[in-house]
């Protein structure tokens, strides 16, 4: 197979594959008479990570916290407003001469996949156009793309011969799925972005499609970013878990860290709130109560103090930092933060 | 909230007459092109009081089903069978008999509440029409029951609320206005098709919560379409699986999420992605769905199933059921007396 990555590793395995710092999208609501701003919604507000070569990242929280939006901008298909990105050592966005990598070579090594799989492809061209189309733009000859993308589609587990030709409303969800998955692989990217990939689809479908995820990063040498809510799938996914709530990530760390000890009261709760399998074991109470709040308005201080079982004053008055838990864990929370004023300040630090 | 609690409980004749009885319930779309057998012979049984769970996957004919009881399918859809709920015969009323059996003896709440619910008119109103539509109570009674109704819900600052168009409330506070449309005229049935697949996990669960408790409260006779097994597990007292239109599995929660009897919730369950499974390959059900353009004239299941042999194509297989309460349609499950 002619499709393992084809692009140099520059910095090592050391060095992060992407490098967020202060990342910050806010949307500015207009109204009035004049189209002033009226409020902002902060959607995304200081979000600092890194991706490790060769690993899955998982990124978990419910609708509003920002989690798509940090997608967006990971593929830069719009530009944050604060913050920088730096992909292998390189300035993402900048030019070249000044140690910088331009967006339409970042964007060759990274690649998305997006939830709805009818929406995201062509209804008008057949599959093999779909997949073959990003290559040629790249300069790649239309028979050569074309041989690639039956390569491809072979290698997603679709026979050429049967499916080349079919156009996406001709596909089942599972199928079509694959069909993006495949186009997302045509420019042999090192990154591949997956925002909610396997939601829309049947569980038996959804199955088939996390085998297929997973042999493909090995064939490859792929690095992923898996974005969704569904705690379990990203649970067997990931090797580590970014959780976020209303634009800012509250805790971090490798997957069993954060699924066994998980130090954030949001997180605990969140995994709490998963349906037990067992009708035996039924919940009485509900972990939480209330929405997530809006984030036109967030609450002052720590952003989830208004549903937390163990707010205080020092919750409200100022924001929690990340503090280190140990093994690369961390948790923006008053109670992990030794000396932070909360009562129990301390009592989770590692 | 203590009137909508004082509902005269018929528990005498709720032991002798199921509240919902279906039999041999046939739903074909016919259109010029392709006529689609979604639902094909399906059996329910639900006494008052029990939640039942179809839980199925996309074109399994569960949602069919569901609105079948209602008579809420569009004019082209061929029903057969029979259909009876709380001892009336659904399938041969006319239009104002529906409307006064909509609402009063059986309600439903939706996937997607903003559809449901009307933009234009207030939480309040909303409620208060169905009210006085169906007990022919003054306005003034019917905002009284709405706020009664919030409360019981658990809606957060309900009086306040009752004056909030749907939009400006929070997806879980709309799926709660919307179930107390729902409860709005004490139903004896409540028929939910999907109400939590839409929701956040924090709020699906309080939501979930909150149904159960009602649930027992109100003493309703509960069907509730989902296709997640963890769902069912949290509500259903029993569940019956569906695949291709049919009933392949029913039984209680438990014994079907420990042990279930048929192939198919048996790989659905595998497929099912929980804690303490990283690093194990998935076990997947291979191939897709049937198309439902010709009916089913053997075990729908088979081309996808790893058991299956020749006897499996003969005919659709009986409801074999090798213990009391617990059926499927397979022929490798025993049918013991």
């Amino acid at each position: 197979m002619t499709c393992t990555s084809s692009f140099v590793d520059r910095g090592g395995p050391a060095q992060p594959l992407l490098l967020l710092t202060g990342l910050k999208k806010h949307f500015p609501i207009r109204g009035g008479l004049f189209g002033s701003t009226v409020a902002t919604v902060r959607a995304v507000d200081g979000v600092s990570f890194n991706v490790r070569k060769g690993e899955t990242l998982g990124i978990v929280g419910e609708s509003g916290c920002g989690k798509s939006t940090t997608a967006r901008l990971l593929m830069r298909l719009m530009d944050p407003d604060a913050g920088s990105m730096v992909f292998d050592g390189e300035a993402v966005g900048q030019h070249v001469a000044t140690g910088g990598i331009t967006l339409k070579e970042y964007r060759r090594q990274v690649q998305m996949v997006f939830q709805d799989s009818y929406a995201s492809l062509n209804p008008r061209l057949p599959i093999e156009e779909s997949i073959a189309f990003a290559p040629k733009v790249h300069g790649v000859s239309p028979s050569e793309a074309r041989a690639r993308a039956h390569e491809i589609l072979a290698a997603v587990g679709l026979a050429p011969a049967t499916f080349a030709r079919r156009y996406p409303h001709e596909l089942s969800g599972g199928q079509r799925q694959r069909v993006n998955i495949a186009r997302a692989l045509a420019l042999q990217p090192r990154l591949i972005l997956l925002d909610e990939p396997v939601s829309a689809l049947d569980k038996s479908v959804e199955a088939q499609v996390l085998n297929l995820l997973v042999d493909l990063k090995e064939k490859f040498g792929l690095t992923y970013v898996f974005i969704s809510h569904d705690l379990n799938v990203v649970q067997y996914i990931s090797d580590r878990v970014l959780v976020m709530y209303l634009g800012q990530v509250v805790e971090q760390g490798p997957v069993e860290a954060i699924y066994d000890r998980p130090a954030h009261p949001y997180t605990r709760a969140l995994l709490a709130s998963r349906p037990s399998m067992d009708p035996a074991t039924r919940r009485t109470e509900p972990p939480l109560t209330g929405d997530p709040p809006n984030p036109i308005n967030p609450p002052s201080g720590c952003r989830f103090r208004t549903r937390c079982p163990f707010a205080e004053d020092v919750c409200a008055a100022r924001e929690p930092v990340q503090t280190d838990m140990g093994g690369g864990h961390e948790a923006a929370c008053h109670m992990a933060e030794p000396g932070s004023g909360h009562s129990q300040a301390g009592r989770l630090a590692a | 909230m203590s009137e909508i609690l004082e509902r005269p409980m018929s528990t005498t004749t709720a032991a002798a007459t199921p509240l919902v009885k279906v039999r041999d319930l046939s739903v074909r779309f016919v259109s010029r092109d392709a006529t689609m057998h979604a639902v094909n012979g399906v059996d329910i049984d639900l006494a008052a009081g029990e939640v039942l769970c179809i839980l199925g996957e996309s074109g399994s004919g569960k949602s069919v089903t569901l609105r079948a009881l209602m008579k809420l399918l569009p004019k082209y859809a061929r029903v057969t069978g029979g259909i009876e709920v709380a001892g009336r015969d659904v399938q041969a009323m006319n239009e104002g008999q529906l409307q006064d059996f909509r609402g009063s003896d059986v309600a439903m709440i939706f996937q997607e509440p903003m559809t449901a619910l009307d933009p234009v008119f207030t939480i309040g109103q909303q409620i208060a029409e169905t009210v006085v539509r169906h007990e022919g109570s003054s306005r003034a009674a019917g905002m009284a029951r709405a706020l009664e109704l919030l409360e019981l819900v658990q809606i957060p600052s309900a009086k306040r609320r009752l004056e909030a168009y749907p939009h400006e409330l929070s997806g879980g506070l709309r799926q709660r206005a919307m179930i107390a449309v729902a409860l709005a005229c004490k139903p004896k049935l409540l028929l939910a098709d999907e109400p939590t697949t839409a929701l956040d996990a924090t709020v699906q669960i309080q939501v979930l919560l909150l149904l159960r408790k009602l649930q027992e409260q109100l003493g309703m006779g509960v069907i509730f379409v989902t296709h997640d097994l963890g769902v069912a597990g949290e509500i259903a007292d029993r569940v019956a699986v569906m695949y291709a239109g049919r009933v392949v599995e029913e039984g209680p929660v438990a014994a079907m999420m420990k042990a279930p009897l048929h192939p198919y919730p048996r790989g659905l369950l595998g497929a099912t992605v929980h804690g303490g499974m990283r690093g194990q390959r998935l076990t997947t059900i291979p191939g897709a769905p049937p198309s439902l353009e010709t009916l089913p004239t053997a075990c729908s299941f088979a081309p996808r199933c790893e058991l299956a042999e020749p006897a499996c194509l003969a005919g659709v297989p009986p409801p074999n059921s090798p213990m009391p309460g617990r059926s499927a349609r397979c022929i490798l499950v025993p049918n013991l007396p």
